[in-house]
């Protein structure tokens, strides 16, 4: 029943081709440990599904995307994702370009195992010239038309949660959870990275209600503190704007992939946090107000 | 309308997008972006008390909260309003956003996706985001800071990611009657699509614009509403309003120069 796992055994069960979900959204509690970790290894051709953020951009920075399946790339703060904006723009990689929507109801398919859900949203738009769906027409009477989003179904999902036991069971405190959930019920398996890891969780009703999904669904946990780093993980601490700054500028810059990578990836997550400023001032990055 | 006060243009603007949620009673309001939110924020603390609001991330609020840093003030919670739940609200209709998308066309069909060819776009921007899905399910309105002909493009857009009136892209089978496209306002009149088949009318002029000149920088044919004036000034109240919703004056940066409410005599042509 221990589930605890290093990054490294984490990114090992990863085959080229495979089709991975993240949880958080935008810059908001992305698994970065877990991507850095994806970043160091030969994995390629994936097909990633994400509602997305910088890991977006990082593994097509990276060439490892193969196909996007998104309904937005932003950092917020800054708000065109400039890894992927570059790699769109170029034409590097295949997309499957969803409403927010769709996206969340073809997760949902996925988990109640379901070839598609219905839905009205994608309709009379090019979502649907652009990609490869159909509509069906509703057997009662009211005969309406609607588009029958698939069921996008995961090999591997990669969530960041505030904290977990070795179980699997998982808290995410923050006041949003986003669809992790969802993320989690559409993988064959969820990895978790957390940054906190007990040996097991043992709570009060209240503090309870923050797991939003079951430990069956979690094959492994990560003990990753500042995981989420750069993007946010609210209560803990805010996104790293400076960082972000340093980050969109690589993708202007001459071979700046490779300086950001030998700056901040190459050398382990220690060395991530020490060219950071150390887990105590990662972990005090303010939140950001909206 | 007669007042004394002076004002900017982003101030007007502010009154213009608040006009779009009046009378909408008891659905979620949202602005995205600086001028929209401040004008739903207005809508809700004059017109329309009845909206909904959030704290633009998970919580409900009765009073809009002021943008920008928050300094002393504690927001006041009334309800939780989490993204799971922000998508169950669209799906139900019940809601009023009002967007800036990149591009609008004749239809009110929008673009946030990308700009020229699609597998290999000249610019790609965000992503269709949750337009499609808005866009089809309730009510919604288009704030363009910059009214030219890149914003109000010929033709359809690029990428139609929010839908529009166009019958070319309906079946006679899809319910069209769950959308509707209220207003539009730019930095230089305020729109609607009250004309034959759902064309967009100008609605009123910003003080100093002409009717011309709003044509000359759209891409495509516009109407003169019947009648069509001048946008509304905003009160003294509205202004106070405003400056309580946005202490920091944000708003001042939000158009180039922050040009004044009633421009110039020299600008006009």
């Amino acid at each position: 029943m221990n589930k605890q796992m290093t990054t490294v055994e984490a990114v090992a069960q990863l085959r080229d081709g495979m089709t991975i979900g993240f949880g958080g959204w935008g810059p908001r509690r992305k698994p970065m440990a877990i991507v850095r970790e994806i970043l160091r290894s030969d994995v390629k051709d994936l097909t990633v599904v994400a509602y997305g953020g910088p890991e977006v951009g990082m593994l097509c920075a990276a060439g490892k995307v193969k196909k996007l399946i998104f309904g937005f790339a932003t950092l917020d703060a800054i708000p065109l994702e400039p890894w992927f904006r570059k790699v769109r723009q170029a034409g590097e990689i295949e997309v499957m370009e969803l409403d927010e929507g769709m996206f969340q109801w073809g997760l949902r398919a996925a988990g109640m195992r379901l070839p598609f859900l219905p839905t009205r949203c994608g309709l009379a738009t090019d979502v649907t010239t652009h990609n490869d769906l159909h509509t069906i027409k509703s057997p009662y009477d009211d005969g309406e038309e609607l588009l029958a989003m698939p069921a996008l179904n995961l090999d591997m999902a990669f969530v960041h949660v505030n904290k977990a036991d070795k179980l699997g069971n998982t808290l995410i405190t923050g006041s949003d959870p986003y669809f992790d959930h969802l993320v989690a019920r559409a993988a064959e398996r969820c990895i978790v990275s957390a940054e906190e890891v007990v040996d097991k969780l043992e709570l009060d009703a209240a503090t309870a209600r923050f797991s939003t999904f079951e430990r069956y669904l979690v094959q492994g946990v990560i003990h990753a503190p500042k995981g989420a780093h750069p993007t946010m993980c609210a209560p803990d601490y805010g996104w790293d704007l400076s960082h972000m700054k340093r980050y969109a500028a690589s993708a202007k810059e001459e071979g700046g992939w490779q300086v950001y990578l030998d700056e901040y990836v190459n050398s382990g997550e220690d060395a991530y946090q020490a060219a950071n400023g150390g887990v105590d001032a990662m972990g005090k990055l303010p939140l950001p107000t909206f | 309308m007669t007042t004394n006060c002076e004002f900017t243009l982003t101030e007007l603007m502010i009154v213009a997008a608040s006009e779009a949620f009046r009378g909408d009673g008891e659905i979620l309001a949202s602005g995205l972006g600086i001028i929209p939110r401040l004008g739903a924020s207005l809508a809700k603390m004059t017109h329309t008390p009845e909206l909904l609001m959030t704290d633009s991330e998970s919580l409900l609020v009765e009073e809009p909260i002021p943008v920008g840093p928050r300094g002393d003030y504690v927001p006041k919670y009334s309800g939780y309003m989490s993204f799971e739940r922000v998508f169950e609200c669209v799906w139900g209709g019940k809601r009023h956003a009002m967007i800036g998308p990149t591009q609008i066309d004749r239809f009110g069909q929008t673009n946030l996706s990308v700009v020229g060819d699609y597998d290999k776009p000249k610019v790609a921007m965000l992503g269709v985001r949750g337009l499609p899905g808005n866009s089809i399910n309730h009510i919604n309105s288009l704030f363009v800071p910059n009214h030219n002909t890149r914003a109000f493009v010929a033709g359809e857009v690029d990428m139609v990611s929010g839908v529009g009136y166009n019958p070319a892209r309906w079946t006679e089978d899809m319910r069209q009657d769950l959308m509707e496209i209220r207003h539009i306002v730019t930095n230089l009149c305020v729109m609607d699509f009250g004309g034959p088949d759902h064309a967009i009318r100008v609605r009123s002029l910003h003080p100093g614009v002409t009717f011309e000149e709003v044509q000359e920088n759209t891409g495509f044919e516009l109407l003169k509403a019947p009648d069509m004036g001048e946008t509304a000034h905003p009160t003294a109240e509205q202004l106070a309003i405003i400056a309580q919703l946005d202490p920091h004056n944000l708003r001042a940066r939000q158009l180039k120069d922050n040009p004044p409410g009633i421009r110039a005599a020299s600008t006009e042509q």
